[in-house]
């Protein structure tokens, strides 16, 4: 885990719902305990169970007693849905700001999305 | 529950006040991070915490009770200095059979795989032990100590970084597995950052920074952008720090939001940079003393 000034339980909870969307944790799998969070990441175990505990209050893990912590069944579609929305803020706005200082308005910056193709 | 309660702590030397009024409380079952520079008094108030060295004035508590000559105290904490001095003929396991009686969680097994993993040969005179290794037995005992209260004192002179490494990686899983209250007194803030949960800046004899590490992280944050754009932002905002090159300036804030604003490059700021940023706004000389003790 790399202390780049932000709260670690963020990071934590931030690659648990990446797992999530990229489909490497499935819904109601078991996701990795507090502990081994915590020597993997080389983090104090605090600090991962709060960000474990961050993503059942947000209902994204569900608790098994005795068992640990497993995906909701929802889970990658309430990510989604919640990425979606904040889609214009994280990428959209730097995009444009990046445009005003070049020069570019939103038509040419429209044009170059439309012809646009992944490298191979 | 409080391990470690102080009130208006102080602790003069003549005309030098090492201690200035520290009112602190240290949480069970926590890492703690003791920082600040040489000389801001972190050794003179782990000796106060461990029974070595008495207080001016204020008062101090250590599970409940006054340290000083207090066996039923002292029996329950483990200080670990950063150069501690063995009698002259002591090898390596006299120093761990001396532990062994004086800590009554000492975990005899475990002890001897952490030497082990330093490569520290236990029939060794510690005499004769590199600054290294005789860090690595402090660390040894430190660790198989199991004491409720564990205070390291810059317990890594010598150790390279892997051996670093591989103390904290004990410490870790060994916390992990046996939950007590670990003070980590360190310079190598961004080594430890991750382990700590809890940060006392010292600076002068006095409290500066007692807060939970996890809200550190996200409290302080640099902008940077055209001055002007950047000055109208900063407004407002309480200023740890600015540079300027070129038409440009970089403010280090706290308690800013972290709101990408166009034109203005934001960038998060380290527990180290945040702490060296409150250390330097808190002015005092910049030249690098030895630990007054």
């Amino acid at each position: 885990m790399k202390d780049d000034g932000r709260p670690l339980f963020l990071q934590i909870a931030e690659q648990i719902e990446n797992s999530i969307v990229d489909g490497s944790l499935a819904a109601d799998t078991q996701v990795p305990s507090t502990n081994e969070l915590a020597a993997f990441h080389r983090i104090n175990p605090a600090t991962a169970a709060k960000g474990i505990n961050q993503l059942v209050a947000d209902g994204i893990l569900y608790k098994r007693r005795g068992i640990g912590m497993f995906v909701a069944t929802d889970a990658r579609a309430q990510l989604l849905e919640r990425r979606r929305a904040d889609f214009t803020r994280q990428y959209v706005a730097p995009l444009m700001a990046e445009a005003g200082k070049l020069g570019m308005d939103a038509e040419q910056i429209k044009k170059l999305i439309d012809v646009w193709e992944p490298e191979r | 529950m409080n391990v470690v309660r102080t009130t208006g702590l102080t602790k003069r030397y003549g005309p030098l006040a090492a201690l200035a009024g520290v009112d602190l409380e240290l949480a069970g079952n926590t890492i703690h991070g003791l920082l600040g520079r040489n000389g801001a008094g972190k050794t003179t108030l782990m000796r106060i915490l461990t029974g070595q060295g008495f207080e001016t004035s204020g008062t101090v508590e250590v599970f409940g009770q006054h340290p000083y000559e207090n066996a039923d105290v002292l029996s329950r904490v483990c200080f670990i200095k950063e150069s501690q001095h063995y009698p002259e003929k002591f090898r390596v396991k006299h120093a761990l059979r001396a532990a062994s009686l004086l800590y009554p969680n000492w975990d005899d097994r475990y002890a001897a795989e952490l030497l082990a993993d330093f490569a520290v040969p236990v029939g060794h005179l510690l005499s004769k032990l590199s600054r290294g290794q005789l860090s690595a037995v402090g660390v040894t005992i430190g660790l198989a100590s199991r004491a409720p209260l564990t205070l390291f004192d810059e317990p890594y002179l010598g150790l390279d970084a892997v051996a670093r490494q591989l103390f904290y990686d004990r410490l870790l899983a060994d916390y992990t597995e046996n939950p007590r209250t670990i003070v980590l007194s360190t310079h190598l803030i961004d080594e430890v950052s991750a382990l700590i949960e809890h940060v006392v800046l010292l600076d002068r004899g006095q409290v500066l920074i007692d807060a939970d590490a996890e809200s550190l992280r996200g409290e302080a944050i640099a902008v940077t952008g055209p001055a002007d754009a950047v000055e109208r932002f900063a407004a407002g905002y309480q200023e740890l720090h600015r540079e300027r090159i070129g038409g440009s300036l970089r403010v280090t804030l706290t308690g800013a939001p972290d709101r990408p604003e166009p034109g203005l490059d934001f960038e998060p700021v380290s527990l180290q940079q945040l702490v060296v940023r409150t250390t330097q706004r808190n002015g005092g000389p910049i030249a690098a003393g030895k630990e007054t003790r």
